[in-house]
């Protein structure tokens, strides 16, 4: 008998197959990714997710008797009552007929669940978005610049002296040229005391030769020698921006109601997750206004209520003030996101289109605004007169392609405008 | 009564082999060496040897999804497998299997490291020699298993499948093998093939019919009307058609071997890949007609062993204990109209079959006496079940060994279910009419033949538009499931190149009584 401790070999066997049979379930899959998101809380949407599909594209089959014909016989246990000749009403759905057991990859159901992990839900709801403008243009100019290692150098800074290198090119010199070691020459010293001491000229006058001749070479043999010495080597590679910021904005004057900022929320989430998964860090800034701005932090953003005018502007000045300060363009890029109702003080309007295509869209690599309604679709319909806000951000949009505006009326919305706006080679309003 | 205990103790001389629950690679060597003292002085058993491996939960669920096998070239299907285990197992409905075993030499035992001392102690006994026995005894895995080379041949069809796929492309391989799993359970041989008669063989049997032929003349047979007109009066083109056929080896039950050699339009490495489906089928044919026998075989045997290393004092009465907790659920029974009930369970039939021969070898009654004569009281119950185990399947053990104590233990009934009545009828319970015919029924419930659609390739088109022409033998009136059949035939056609026509004809009339039709792709 053998005994094989298997538990260390490699996971995931069957990685392979799963990729294989997403692949193959992909357009179920991914429907079924989109209705399981219209139903979940956003603030879930980083994890994974159980999806069913139908069996359509992913069913096995085989050759297979039909059930309802003929004449069969079962063999069934469990009998307390019947007699022979009993007559038993036939049992709907096939419940007890017995020797009919499902088959065992459950290809006789009508749709199929298993669980997507995060990464796979993920990559399913965001396949085909991508950033616009990823790459910033400016990015030629940056300095923004990783060190990489390449290798050794004869010549260096000391500060990147590599000390195992340096003194494994001095071992292997030493060896070569039979440097004598600090123990052979210790050893011969003790041998000449000993001769001193015991009187024999002969062996003293050898050893004193000899030792002689060691400490003369162990001197012309350095221990370490500059062609011995290396140093570590870097390249300096350019590196895209890896960090961004987004300012999340928004109107929480009293003219927006909870539904209206749960759905900015909601679509502040989404943009949120899509940003993660695309830059190595990501920094969030909540602004709130009313007819001021302030930058708060997340609860207070979402949660707490204000009451006053509404005056856009000052938000977006906020933003600039913010951006200006902490996040240079070099190092970072920039997004913004802004939610409101489309009501602003009337004489204001000229100040957020000044503002917004004068200085804040070409700092940022996107902006989107967010109009939410009341859940009525009343501006949706086109019927109802534009909002201020919305006339005026309407001026400025032909001139930019990185803004994009969009109304939202209810949350099963949100995620079909978040897919128009990010579609690839999408469509800009 | 201060001296019981002491005799008790004195009784059990040994030490327990372990206690606690934790197992370690020791007390796994010191059971097994005793599992195998007691499975070869007492129970007699023959076994391949043993090769135990330690896995993991997760690689239990890998093991799940390659159909038990532990490598597997890939297909989607497997990794669908694995998804609906995975949530199965993730939401608590299924508990994992305690072990997997492998028909292969050595045989491989998969246990998983989650399992107490107990329960290794009762899969050793279980996988290594109650299952390991009945791979290496019975005919049907001698005849069509080849228990030494499988592993080598997976590990060959999963370099081959993906070289094909990095040489013509996953979807190309994938079509294939989409279309080859369809027709799996129609790719076995069901028997072995008659070997190909040799010329002096055939020159020799042609001798020895004109010597027989010539001995026997009989002027007054040509006189008789009609005589030897069957065979030798068919027209011209029944004749060619029947030559045709004969070179084809029609008809053919096993259509992916016709489908690998004769399909006109496959290339070779397509035909490989029919091949190797197809040969993993034929692996696991055997183990489908014997999964009752099987398990039953290797329940026995565990509950045997557990039983005597309690005897011996080699186990704990706390270990006993939760051995008997997990036995007794393996063999749960429940009954037809429970709502766990999904068809007999072929743990509990076969474990308790195998108890009965048993108790009919050493305990007869009359009735054994009269349903059994041959062993009834021949007090060798380990010969009787080592001759059922080497040299029966389920069908068959069924009708020779379901004795009316089982019948009456489960209770069984028969129920004719007729899809022209509205209701069901009870034809069969376990009474002095009923046994017979509940043995008997039960038995062609286990026929393979009959569980499975009796599908043939019967003919080809040759000189029209080549298509494969199928018949499904329909007996009972119980026609194939459309919907299916279908999307197999269309699979088929893939495979085929050309149109693929299924009829299905009733076995005893020759009337057909229902045609489907596959157009091939892209015509």
């Amino acid at each position: 008998m053998n005994i094989v401790d298997r538990r260390p070999n490699p996971k995931g066997k069957s990685l392979s197959n799963r990729q294989r049979f997403l692949g193959r379930a992909r357009v179920e899959v991914k429907s079924a990714v989109q209705e399981a998101l219209r139903k979940r809380k956003v603030a879930d949407i980083g994890h994974g997710e159980k999806v069913a599909i139908p069996t359509r594209g992913i069913s096995e089959p085989i050759f297979h008797h039909n059930r309802r014909t003929g004449k069969t016989d079962h063999v069934v246990p469990g009998n307390k009552e019947y007699i022979r000749g009993d007559e038993i009403p036939r049992p709907q759905g096939g419940e007890g007929r017995g020797g009919s057991e499902g088959s065992p990859d459950g290809s006789g159901d009508d749709s199929f669940e298993f669980t997507l992990s995060k990464e796979e839900f993920l990559d399913m709801f965001f396949e085909d978005l991508e950033l616009p403008d990823l790459i910033k243009k400016s990015l030629k100019d940056t300095v923004a610049v990783d060190l990489q290692r390449a290798g050794y150098a004869v010549t260096g800074n000391p500060s990147n002296l590599s000390i195992p290198r340096t003194l494994r090119n001095s071992m292997g010199r030493r060896i070569a040229l039979h440097r004598p070691k600090l123990s052979e020459i210790a050893a011969l010293r003790q041998a000449l005391e000993e001769a001193l001491a015991a009187g024999q000229d002969d062996e003293v006058a050898r050893l004193t030769r000899e030792l002689e001749r060691l400490e003369r070479r162990s001197k012309i043999i350095p221990y370490i020698d500059p062609i011995d010495v290396r140093y570590r080597r870097f390249d300096r590679v350019p590196r895209p921006n890896t960090e961004a910021v987004m300012f999340c904005l928004m109107d929480v004057s009293g003219s927006m109601t909870e539904a209206m900022k749960d759905l900015a929320k909601r679509f502040f989430m989404l943009l949120h997750v899509f940003l993660i998964r695309r830059y190595r860090h990501v920094d969030v800034v909540f602004i709130r206004h009313t007819s001021t701005a302030e930058e708060v932090d997340e609860e207070t953003f979402f949660y707490s209520r204000e009451t006053g005018g509404t005056v856009v502007s000052t938000a977006l000045e906020k933003m600039l003030e913010i951006a200006r300060a902490r996040y240079p363009t070099d190092r970072w890029n920039i997004y913004g996101a802004q939610a409101s109702d489309g009501d602003n003080y009337g004489a204001d309007s000229g100040r957020c289109v000044a503002l917004l295509g004068g200085d804040v869209l070409p700092l940022c690599q996107y902006f989107a605004y967010v109009e939410v309604g009341d859940g009525m679709g009343g501006s949706l319909t086109g019927l109802s007169r534009d909002s201020d806000l919305w006339r005026a951000y309407s001026e400025v949009a032909p001139a930019h392609a990185h803004f994009a505006m969009r109304r939202v009326g209810d949350p099963a919305q949100i995620f079909s405008v978040f897919h128009e706006l990010f579609a690839k080679g999408g469509v800009r309003a | 009564m201060p001296n019981t205990g002491l005799d008790a103790a004195q009784l059990r001389a040994e030490m327990p082999l372990f206690t606690g629950s934790n197992w370690d690679y020791g007390s796994l060597r010191r059971v097994y060496e005793a599992i195998e003292r007691i499975a070869f002085d007492e129970l007699g058993l023959d076994i391949y040897p043993v090769q135990i491996e330690v896995i993991t939960s997760e690689q239990m669920l890998d093991a799940y999804a390659s159909v038990g096998l532990p490598l597997m070239y890939r297909h989607w299907s497997f990794g669908k497998r694995f998804a609906y285990h995975e949530t199965l197992y993730r939401k608590g409905l299924q508990g994992l299997a305690y072990e997997i075993v492998i028909n292969s030499n050595p045989c491989i035992c998969y246990i998983m490291e989650e399992n107490s001392m107990t329960m290794q102690t009762l899969v050793l006994a279980h996988a290594a020699f109650g299952h390991n026995h009945f791979f290496k005894n019975n005919y049907l895995f001698r005849q069509w298993t080849d228990a030494g080379g499988i592993l080598d041949y997976l590990s060959f069809a999963r370099d081959y499948v993906s070289k094909c796929e990095e040489k013509f492309g996953f979807e190309a391989v994938e079509r294939i093998l989409d279309a080859a799993h369809a027709l799996k359970e129609h790719g076995v041989n069901r028997y072995a093939h008659r070997s190909r008669p040799n010329l002096a063989e055939e020159r020799q049997r042609a001798e020895s019919r004109n010597a027989y032929e010539e001995a026997t003349f009989n002027d007054l047979w040509r006189t008789v009307p009609n005589a030897g007109k069957e065979a030798g009066d068919l027209d011209d083109t029944e004749k060619e058609d029947e030559e045709a056929s004969r070179k084809l080896g029609l008809p053919e039950e096993n259509l992916l071997y016709f489908i690998e050699k004769r399909a006109p339009r496959l290339a070779d490495w397509q035909r490989e890949l029919i091949r190797i489906v197809r040969n993993v089928s034929q692996y696991f044919y055997p183990q489908k007609q014997l999964q009752m026998m099987n398990e039953g075989c290797a329940t026995f045997v565990h509950y045997e062993i557990m039983n005597r290393l309690h005897d011996k004092g080699l186990v704990t009465e706390g270990s006993m204990l939760e051995f008997l907790h997990s036995h007794s659920s393996v063999v749960f029974q429940p009954g037809f109209d429970d709502p766990r009930f999904s068809g007999l369970n072929p743990y509990a039939l076969g474990f308790a079959m195998m108890s009965d021969i048993q108790r009919i070898c050493e305990k007869p009654t009359g009735e054994d006496r009269e349903f059994f004569p041959d062993i009834a009281g021949c007090g060798d119950p380990f010969g009787v079940l080592r001759d059922a185990w080497a040299n029966y399947r389920d069908e068959s053990f069924i009708l020779q060994y379901l004795s009316p104590a089982v019948i009456r233990k489960f209770r069984l009934f028969q129920i004719a279910d007729d899809a022209s009545k509205p209701s069901l009828r009870v034809d069969a319970i376990h009474d002095e009419l009923g046994y017979r015919r509940i043995r008997s029924a039960l038995s062609k419930q286990y026929d393979l033949s009959r569980r499975e659609p009796d599908v043939q390739v019967v003919d080809v088109d040759l000189t029209g538009d080549r298509c494969l022409v199928l018949a499904h033998y329909v007996h009972d009136g119980v026609l194939l499931d459309e919907k299916t059949c279908r999307s197999v035939l269309r699979y088929a056609s893939a495979l085929w190149g050309y149109g693929v026509k299924l009829h299905e004809i009733e076995a005893a009339s020759d009337k057909t009584l229902k045609t489907y039709e596959a157009a091939a792709e892209g015509k």
